[in-house]
């Protein structure tokens, strides 16, 4: 299946929302810095815009502003104008913005769970809207909740009404969102990462409702994302920014065929293929970490309560050898988390068994336990809070080692050679986390991983939580460290691509269990089961080469 | 928080420590409070320099005098300084605040980090805790001045039984939350004993919260302690203290109010200053307000 960019023409359509020269100042104890420097689009009847950039580029500040939502005092608009429609907006008092927000404009966020009301039916979040801004009969903006209900393809409408945000899945609480969005049938909807904490097939569903909501309305939106995948999928015209300017505005296909300015190229290049990395020659030696049907069930309730069980998973058996990496992929909910935190001894398994080197590790009493420790290390997900935010760099990275009865200074020592090894300067050694950026301190986690000198690092969805630029930075340091160091690598990820990129192995796990397992190049290009195919093909943009800018033919073709 | 031209800034690294937001302000009423509060300190520190008669000389002669060069608050039933007598009964007032606080956090601070950490014994502490919040101070402190008589120390114990259920509840639930951070996870990887993560990762997210909780504590028990003296239950009249001054001079209310204004004014200015510090402790140590921090 090739890839196809929309080429609808905007040329005849009204322009709904013209933001120009927008430059915004922030102003901070250090004095005043612009923070969005003479921004300008333009969005028309129907098209989607997309704005990417990476975190601090200004993508959200600039909806933000649009919205008239920007937090007073801190941020001012310095200059330049945004209409809507015929309206300027800067000029517009806070009660006519309010009017204005949800009848002309409306927007969707990240996280629906808490964007919406958790004390409060849903349905009744949808009908607040309607009666803030229309004098219709009750009945009449029921019957109005329920046909906009239907029209995000919620089923069975009458419960969802009825339902607490909690009660309902992530992708239909995001339909929610879309439902509250579109209810007025606004001429403006600004959505800001609204796949971002959705699995891929979630989104792809909830992308694909937004655009035929809006060719049924004639919607522009404006798309904020920072996924290059997306883009190619949804953008009628992209706008590139970076540091608080728009550096490239372009169709989508001619962004994507031949970007013109260096930013953009940079950007492109560092979005991982899908395509699987060269197979390595097999590996000899004897597997460092040998797990053998592993399982996890969580209990709730107890005493005096009817007892619960989760089955997080199941009967999960893997291998992973010196100096490979093997990954486990799936979407939230699958049990990935659970093994890895089972393998590092977080929480106990429920059975099976962990084999770290010759030892048993999945029952061994906690004294014991600690002393194998050195041999295996994790790194998490968040940069922000994998590190005590009270403790210097230094305390960090010396705790481990002067664990196993290193001397302070031979600590020390070690810990300012990591650093560098990481990429980052002696000095980091006296500062705290806060002073680093979130990739930055990924480094840190790494070098704190590493300073143990163990035999395989579990990476939690090490990257996810890093633009591409850094993601992709990160994944060379892993691979740099496990040629030099021979460490092998548990890779735990939901995106596929970052696995293409960096697994030798790949472990499909849906529900707790294990789905499909084999060398990366079988499972990603000729996956056999239903569920990695489907994960597959829910990959936005997967039949392009971004760093290439041109299609991929896919082999092995299932598709 | 109002931004004043009278404002101050807390020192940079201290405000590291108990995760304030950089450039965090303080406005003109703590600051006066904070002066306030140790003028007071001071006083009743420096109470053997300042006060001009023995707080217990009896004086036949200068009963119930009005204010005068030699006695500037004049004089109570018995003859007495009320001057003297007022900035001693600080020390015990003072000291009864202060001891209460400090050994109720500090009990309670070890068993909540046990009870937040461990989950075997987490369910028996907080049991016991439930059953020792069911005792009113006031009650218990009875039965501990029928059992020992009275003394500064019953005082203490009794405020200290009371407080602690609150101060273990406060740091088991921080360290509940605490502990699922990745860095203490982390930690337990590197291999660091439990000890240690309690002490190293856990214990300082407990200090900004327990701070502002120790001047709550520092303020209810002087006023407990006066509730008691008042009855008659609390330091014997031998030791001048707020609340035992005030009980004294109630007798004689009517003739003399003063007997109760100044003890109770010191007493009420001092309680007020305390949270006051309290209440700009807990704005300052939100953590709305650490999450502006860029």
């Amino acid at each position: 299946m090739s890839i196809r960019f929309k080429t609808a023409s905007f040329e005849q359509a009204q322009d709904v929302l013209c933001i120009d020269k927008l430059s915004i100042e922030l102003s901070t104890t250090e004095g005043a810095r612009n923070v969005l420097d003479e921004v300008s689009l333009q969005i028309r009847r129907g098209e989607t815009a997309c704005l990417v950039g990476e975190s601090g580029s200004g993508k959200s500040l600039t909806s933000l502003a649009v919205m008239g939502l920007l937090p007073a005092g801190v941020l001012k608009v310095t200059s330049g104008s945004i209409r809507l429609g015929d309206t300027d907006l800067l000029t517009r008092s806070k009660r006519e913005l309010q009017a204005m927000r949800g009848s002309r404009m409306s927007m969707i966020f990240q996280e629906p769970m808490t964007a919406l009301n958790p004390v409060m039916r849903v349905g009744d979040q949808i009908l607040e809207v309607l009666k803030s801004h229309g004098g219709l009969s009750r009945g009449d903006m029921r019957r109005r909740v329920f046909a906009i209900m239907e029209q995000v393809h919620l089923p069975d409408v009458e419960r969802v009404y009825r339902a607490f945000p909690h009660q309902l899945s992530g992708g239909q609480r995001q339909r929610i969102m879309i439902a509250m969005a579109l209810i007025l049938e606004p001429a403006l909807l600004i959505a800001d990462e609204p796949t971002t904490a959705l699995d891929v097939t979630t989104q792809k569903q909830i992308l694909s409702l937004i655009s035929e909501l809006q060719r049924q309305h004639g919607t522009a939106v404006l798309f904020i994302t920072h996924d290059m995948g997306v883009v190619s999928e949804i953008a009628d015209t992209v706008h590139v920014m970076r540091q608080g300017r728009i550096v490239e505005t372009a169709p989508a296909a001619q962004l994507f065929e031949s970007p013109r300015h260096d930013y953009t190229q940079a950007l492109l290049r560092a979005v991982p293929s899908l395509q699987p990395r060269a197979p390595r020659p097999a590996e000899p030696r004897a597997p460092v970490l040998d797990v053998a049907s592993l399982g996890k069930t969580y209990s709730s309730g107890g005493f005096l309560r009817k007892q619960s069980e989760k089955r997080a998973a199941d009967a999960v058996t893997f291998q992973l050898r010196p100096g490979r990496t093997l990954g486990i992929v799936g979407e939230s909910g699958s049990g990935k988390s659970t093994v890895a935190r089972c393998v590092m001894r977080l929480i106990d398994p429920s059975d099976g068994s962990i084999r770290l080197g010759d030892t048993d590790i999945t029952h061994l009493p906690p004294r014991q336990l600690r002393a194998r420790r050195e041999k295996i290390q994790i790194v998490f997900q968040d940069p922000y809070r994998s590190l005590n935010p009270r403790r210097k760099i230094s305390s960090s990275l010396i705790e481990g080692p002067m664990n196993f009865g290193m001397s302070k200074d031979q600590a020390l020592a070690n810990a300012t050679r990591l650093l560098e090894i990481v990429g980052l300067s002696a000095d980091a050694l006296d500062c705290y986390p806060h002073q680093f950026s979130g990739g930055q301190r990924q480094r840190i986690a790494i070098a704190r991983a590493v300073a143990m000198e163990p035999d395989v690092i579990v990476a939690d969805e090490a990257v996810s939580a890093l633009d591409v630029s850094v993601q992709d930075q990160v994944l060379k340091l892993l691979e740099t460290l496990q040629r030099d160091l021979g460490i092998a690598i548990l890779f735990i990820t939901h995106d596929l691509r970052v696995a293409a990129q960096i697994c030798d192995d790949v472990i499909v796990m849906q529900h707790g269990r294990v789905v499909e397992h084999g060398t990366a190049q079988d499972v990603l290009v000729a996956p056999s089961h239903a569920y990695t195919r489907a994960l597959i093909e829910a990959a936005p943009g997967r039949g392009w080469d971004f760093a290439a800018c041109r299609e991929i033919s896919l082999t092995g073709a299932h598709a | 928080m109002t931004q004043t031209s009278g404002s101050t800034a807390p020192s940079p690294g201290i405000a590291r420590f108990l995760g304030l937001p950089a450039g965090a302000r303080l406005g003109i009423v703590p600051v006066l409070a904070a002066i306030l509060l140790a003028v007071i300190v001071l006083a009743t520190i420096f109470a053997s320099l300042l006060a001009p008669h023995d707080p217990l000389a009896l004086s036949p002669l200068n009963r119930l005098k009005p204010p005068s060069a030699a006695f500037p608050l004049g004089t109570d039933a018995f003859g007495r300084d009320l001057l003297s007598r007022v900035l001693y009964g600080g020390q015990i007032s003072l000291m009864i605040g202060l001891g209460a606080a400090a050994i109720s956090v500090s009990i309670g601070l070890a068993i909540g980090l046990v009870a937040g950490f461990f989950r075997f014994a987490d369910m028996v502490i907080m049991r016991v805790m439930d059953a020792f919040m069911a005792i009113p101070a006031v009650l218990l402190a009875v039965a501990l001045v029928a059992i020992h008589g009275a003394s500064v120390f019953s005082v203490i114990v009794a405020i200290t039984f009371s407080e602690i259920p609150r101060v273990v509840r406060l740091v088991r639930s921080i360290v509940l939350s605490a502990r699922e951070e990745p860095y203490v996870e982390a930690a337990i990887a590197l291999g660091t004993r439990m000890p240690v993560i309690l002490w190293r990762h856990l214990m300082p997210n407990t200090l900004a919260p327990l701070i502002v909780q120790a001047t709550y504590i520092c303020a209810s028990a002087i006023l407990i302690e006066a509730i008691l003296s008042f009855l008659g239950l609390g330091i014997g009249t031998e030791t001048p203290s707020w609340g035992n001054i005030m009980a004294e001079g109630r007798t004689y209310f009517l003739l003399k109010p003063s007997l109760i204004f100044w003890p109770g004014l010191l007493l009420s200015l001092c309680v007020l200053s305390i949270n006051i510090l309290g209440d700009t402790a807990r704005d300052l140590l939100d953590p709305r307000m650490r999450k502006r921090e860029v």
